[in-house]
């Protein structure tokens, strides 16, 4: 296990987070040690952590503050801290469901399929970041929906769920809406064709 | 640090330093008042040409916030000798450029050495005294308008540290080299209740000192606030400027901000912006006027992001 430590006191925005991201970079697992002597330095440095999905503590000493990262491997097998370091790059992750089935063929075990998928989705870590429903896809959103508790699981961890309007005024369920709030399609196409991944669920 | 400045009561003073507004305004005549401005910063973009436009869009931008035109300007340049004349003379011509741009005369300047450029300008107008927009007319019940989107000081951070995607950079010069001329003769044609541009205290900062000028609360919403292409995720990776705090710490105790929003959400909130948009408040009978108005004139950015309330036990909300 690789340990690298990185002083960065003295260094003003935004050098220490470049040097912390240079040191995370050189080593496969291990932990990133780092010295700052600002707040800034600390909480861009923790934010820089945790967007990656790394776990992080800070301790104060004598007016520094020294920041550990770790970049775990010992999780289980060695691809799992790639397969992490791959996800945090695919940030934001989007699901984009188009109907409120999964995969074609008989619709009840479309459904089973799609409560499995939003049980899956709603245990992952950190849950994906945009949820978007468009046509039928918006029953799922709406009271009546079999996934209402999987959703609100992960809207209360951040995760964003957006329904298309135009689809829940066209299927009368404007009022009927009970996870995440109502959308129009600029905002639908900033995400699908902003940073991130897109997964499609048709 | 102004309020130990001795408070100026000449009635011809129409806007001085109490409201924490964006320039001060004289009244000269009648039918004619004065607005005068000064600001000067340190490169945000590595070229000196964008760097001139950029200083002098963000020092107009006072003018424009307060509903007037701007009239004259004065260059001011710290500059290193060691630094070779050539850069400062692409700045100037940047700044010129823009001074042109906006209808304005650059009538001279003042230069002194320094270890590190800056550039700025000071700025005099013109406004009818009946015309002036301050940041202390919103009333309960206006919709506010945002017509620039946030994350200038994120992505220039971004920059310094050679992490800003290309394209992010281009929407993002882009934005801070426009004037806000538009969207200020928009608002004239409209009539609104206040104004403010939004430099460095950020979106949040700058609304508060409306909201204590004008003795309301503003409400945001934070799904409506328009950001910068990528911002949102560099700020993610902890690229978010010194300013961003400071501002946030100073004003936390007076805003109320929704257990959702991420630190990084937070950060585009209170990043310090440079040659920011225009927060107006416009009363909800005129705000679809407004959005007209803006839309014809070109400024596609323009967003209803929240609305005044009449006072809470918060200043700022956003949810």
């Amino acid at each position: 296990m690789f340990v690298k430590e990185v002083d960065c006191r003295g260094l003003a925005c935004p050098l220490p987070v470049l040097e912390t991201k240079k040191a995370l970079e050189e080593i496969p697992t291990g932990k990133v040690v780092v010295t700052v002597d600002n707040p800034v330095a600390r909480e861009n440095i923790t934010m820089l952590a945790a967007n990656a999905g790394l776990p992080v503590q800070v301790e104060e000493n004598e007016g520094n503050f020294i920041i550990t990262i770790t970049k775990e491997g010992d999780k289980g097998p060695e691809a799992a801290p790639q397969a992490q370091a791959s996800a945090a790059a695919e940030r934001p992750l989007t699901y984009f469901f188009t109907s409120n089935l999964f995969g074609q063929g008989a619709p009840e075990l479309g459904m089973v399929l799609i409560k499995s998928l939003m049980t899956t989705l709603a245990a992952m870590n950190p849950p994906p970041d945009n949820l978007i429903f468009i046509n039928s896809g918006v029953f799922l959103t709406c009271a009546g929906s079999p996934v209402l508790e999987p959703l609100q699981k992960m809207a209360s961890s951040g995760t964003r769920i957006l329904s298309c309007g135009t689809c829940l005024e066209y299927y009368k369920l404007i009022d009927k809406l009970q996870a995440g709030k109502i959308s129009n399609m600029h905002e639908i196409n900033a995400i699908l064709s902003g940073p991130g991944k897109v997964v499609n669920i048709p | 640090m102004l309020r130990h400045l001795p408070r100026q009561d000449d009635p011809r003073l129409l806007v001085g330093l109490e409201t924490s507004d964006d320039a001060a305004v004289y009244q000269l005549t009648g039918d004619l008042a004065l607005i005068m401005t000064v600001d000067f910063f340190t490169p945000v973009v590595d070229d000196p040409y964008l760097f001139g436009q950029i200083a002098a869009a963000n020092a107009l931008s006072d003018i424009y916030a307060m509903g007037g035109k701007p009239l004259l300007a004065l260059n001011i340049v710290c500059y290193p000798t060691c630094l070779s004349p050539g850069v400062m003379s692409e700045i100037l011509r940047g700044g010129a450029d823009k001074v042109r741009e906006a209808g304005a005369v650059i009538a001279g300047g003042h230069t002194v050495e320094d270890s590190e450029p800056k550039y700025g300008l000071a700025v005099t107008g013109l406004v009818h005294p009946q015309k002036v927009v301050t940041n202390a007319g919103a009333s309960p019940g206006d919709a506010l308008v945002l017509t620039k989107p946030l994350g200038t000081g994120i992505i220039t951070t971004a920059l310094k540290a050679g992490l800003a995607p290309p394209e992010a950079c281009d929407v993002a010069i882009k934005t801070m080299c426009s004037l806000n001329r538009e969207a200020a003769e928009a608002m004239q044609a409209v009539g609104v209740h206040a104004c403010t541009d939004i430099t460095g205290f950020g979106l949040l900062g700058h609304a508060a000192e409306m909201a204590l000028a004008s003795g309301v609360s503003l409400a945001f919403a934070y799904e409506r606030i328009p950001l910068l292409p990528r911002a949102l995720e560099l700020a993610s990776t902890g690229l978010v400027p010194g300013g961003a705090y400071r501002n946030r710490d100073y004003l936390l105790p007076r805003v109320n901000l929704a257990v959702s929003l991420t630190p990084a959400q937070q950060a585009l909130l209170f990043d310090p912006q440079t040659s920011g948009g225009l927060l107006i408040a416009v009363p909800p009978e005129r705000l679809e006027k407004l959005l007209e108005e803006l839309a014809v004139r070109g400024v596609p950015g323009a967003r209803v992001v929240g609305r005044a309330v009449a006072r809470q036990d918060w200043l700022i909300r956003v949810e």
